[in-house]
């Protein structure tokens, strides 16, 4: 399980930290300081093997890493790749739902569109964020952004993290469902390249209302399914606590969605996962990025369209189309 | 088919309308169960008070005492609404796979099939209301509570690209409890497929009516349900994202009586107008002429 090598390595880090500290303050030749230096050249080895065992991570492992809460998130990632980022706020139409995050920014010098789930790395955050649980408001401000960058001709970069649509009261009554269909409808008809970026988790029609994209790229230990694992367990056994059960069985990883031409591209992270050295994570991500964005801003505005369309209707598409009477 | 004079279309025409009667009957008699006391009767699940078995059906299965809804099958409802021998069925033999392998999902299609005669949880047709032809998509709540598949999702698309292509009006009955959990991701891209199957549909012009019936949740309420030019609801429907259930876990609390109900939904500005069954035809036939559609000039001949 990583999250028990998880909370080894990050003992072995606690451990490598104090005893660097230590050596600070004695000779460099002492007997101590060579003691320690070679405990740490031990420790460092035993944390290199326990996440040399990394490799082959289990759909549940992999859930456990796509919600960890120092994995890389929307806004991380714009500080790390984009520049100029200038952000919006608000549906202009009744609120502002603060999990979706967007705004326009630069990419390599180019003018484009940032949107994403947002999630914070400590609790006050994540209650601010509610999560990453987007309500009406929150998909209205991001089909905002998107139809301006349609007017503007920017691209749009979106990045995908939420448990799922916000299950509220009010969420209902603003009409959730709508808000939901308006995005998918009006993402299928934008010109302008789309890419989306599964982070984290995504989740059901919360992920889906950001995600009609040109390409989709998932992190390595993205998952990207119909509802949560615990929903999912929820629904078929009436036990939300079989979710263990739900991840094997539901096939989210990102070699899944590859399989299921939903995916288009996977990125490396890591091992023991982003959170574990995100520069490197953002390193693949700026390939990843940069050369499919290069390669859609070579296409017209029509086959942008038509590409984007061909890859939603072929989901599912059962070839033979004759219209077939009873019997 | 130009041809309708000719031998073979005749024969062709009858055994599908003799097909199509013998549905509607299946239809009927699977919505009428019988009071234990008395098989003459149906007992109200609501009220619990009892009616007669053909006052029930007269009143298109909505209860004689209190009004409230039965569900009623898809092939029963065409036939409320389509002009008689119009009927023509597309895709019937569409049948869902295993996409994700999920274990038991072929034993559980093959009860569904058998409890409820059908083979997926959509009917889509062609057919023609008040001399108007139209394309007719109607969910089956029988079957796996007409839950989303791959093959619902191709189905209605197959439908709405057919209604694109020959410039026809639309007209859905939206029923469902959401995605099909079984089939996973492709049950998530089946909302994608067929909102940018409604979305290109609009944009040439094409007028689709949504009708929504008890229950509609889930994906089918955040996809091609909620993106109707009118969007319709029958009395007391179940209509909305996120369950009721799911909503009180969250916010732990209890939610007003008819939350969700399309009542509710029309104070809040989501439906056009609540339609009784019985004024069902007749509402869409109005709506189909004030659309201007191929199909108005014919009937203005007939009216001459």
């Amino acid at each position: 399980m990583i999250r028990d090598i998880l909370a080894q390595t990050e003992q072995i880090d606690h451990q490598i930290a104090s005893l660097t500290d230590s050596l600070k303050s004695e000779n460099e030749d002492s007997p101590a300081a060579i003691r320690m230096t070679e405990e740490i050249s031990v420790l460092s080895s035993a944390r290199k093997a326990l996440l040399d065992t990394c490799t082959s991570l289990t759909p549940e492992d992999k859930v456990f890493l796509a919600r960890h809460i120092n994995r890389p998130h929307v806004d991380d990632i714009i500080d790390a790749l984009f520049t100029d980022f200038f952000e919006q706020k608000g549906d202009h139409l009744y609120d502002e739902d603060r999990s979706i995050y967007g705004g326009i920014a630069r990419y390599n010098g180019i003018p484009v569109t940032v949107i994403g789930h947002r999630k914070g790395h400590s609790v006050e955050d994540n209650i601010k964020y509610n999560f990453g649980m987007p309500r009406p408001e929150g998909y209205r401000k991001a089909l905002r952004l998107m139809e301006q960058a349609e007017k503007f001709r920017r691209p749009i970069i979106t990045f995908v993290d939420t448990p799922g649509a916000y299950p509220g009261k009010e969420a209902e009554e603003h009409g959730q469902g709508e808000a939901i269909a308006k995005n998918l409808a009006a993402m299928s008809r934008l010109t302008v390249p789309v890419i989306t970026v599964v982070t984290g988790e995504g989740n059901s029609g919360g992920a889906l209302a950001i995600s009609i994209a040109n390409k989709i790229l998932m992190l390595e230990n993205a998952v990207y399914s119909v509802l949560s694992p615990e929903g999912f367990a929820s629904i078929l056994w009436k036990d939300s606590s079989r979710h263990a059960e739900a991840c094997e069985i539901m096939k989210l990883t990102a070699d899944d969605l590859l399989t299921a031409n939903v995916a288009d591209e996977i990125v490396k992270e890591p091992l023991g996962g982003a959170q574990a050295d995100p520069d490197t994570l953002y390193k693949n991500l700026d390939i990843a990025l940069s050369t499919n964005l290069k390669q859609l801003m070579a296409y017209t505005p029509e086959q942008v369209l038509a590409q984007r369309r061909h890859k939603f209707r072929c989901i599912g598409r059962i070839e033979d189309s004759i219209v077939s009477m009873v019997n | 088919m130009k041809s309708s004079n000719s031998i073979t279309h005749t024969v062709q025409d009858a055994f599908r309308n003799t097909t199509f009667s013998n549905l509607v009957k299946k239809d009927i008699s699977k919505s009428i169960i019988p009071s234990v006391m008395n098989p003459e009767f149906i007992d109200c699940p609501k009220c619990k008070r009892r009616a007669f078995k053909h006052t029930w059906e007269k009143n298109y299965f909505a209860c004689p005492n209190c009004g409230q809804y039965k569900p009623i099958g898809g092939y029963y409802r065409l036939s409320l609404i389509l002009d008689k021998g119009t009927f023509n069925e597309m895709d019937y033999d569409l049948t869902a796979n295993n996409p994700i392998d999920f274990p038991g999902y072929e034993e559980k299609l093959e009860n569904q099939e058998k409890k409820s005669g059908l083979k997926e949880a959509v009917i889509t047709a062609t057919g023609k209301i008040g001399g108007i032809p139209v394309v007719t998509v109607v969910l089956d709540s029988r079957f796996f509570m007409g839950s989303m598949s791959t093959i619902v999702g191709e189905k209605v698309t197959r439908a709405i690209e057919y209604a694109t292509k020959r410039k026809l009006p639309l007209i859905i009955f939206s029923a469902s409890g959401g995605a099909r959990m079984q089939e996973g991701i492709y049950s998530l891209m089946q909302m994608a497929k067929t909102a940018a199957a409604i979305e290109e549909f609009s944009e040439n012009g094409g007028l689709y009516i949504s009708f929504l019936t008890h229950p509609t949740t889930g994906g089918v309420t955040a996809s091609f349900a909620t993106l109707g030019d009118i969007t319709l609801a029958e009395p007391g429907a179940l209509i909305g994202f996120a369950g009721p259930r799911v909503i009180e876990q969250t916010i732990n609390a209890k939610l007003p009586k008819g939350f969700q109900r399309s009542e509710y939904l029309e104070s809040h500005g989501f439906v056009d107008k609540i339609v009784e069954r019985s004024q069902m035809r007749d509402t869409l036939i109005d709506l189909l002429k004030l659309h201007n559609t191929k199909g108005s000039e014919h009937i203005m001949t007939v009216v001459k």
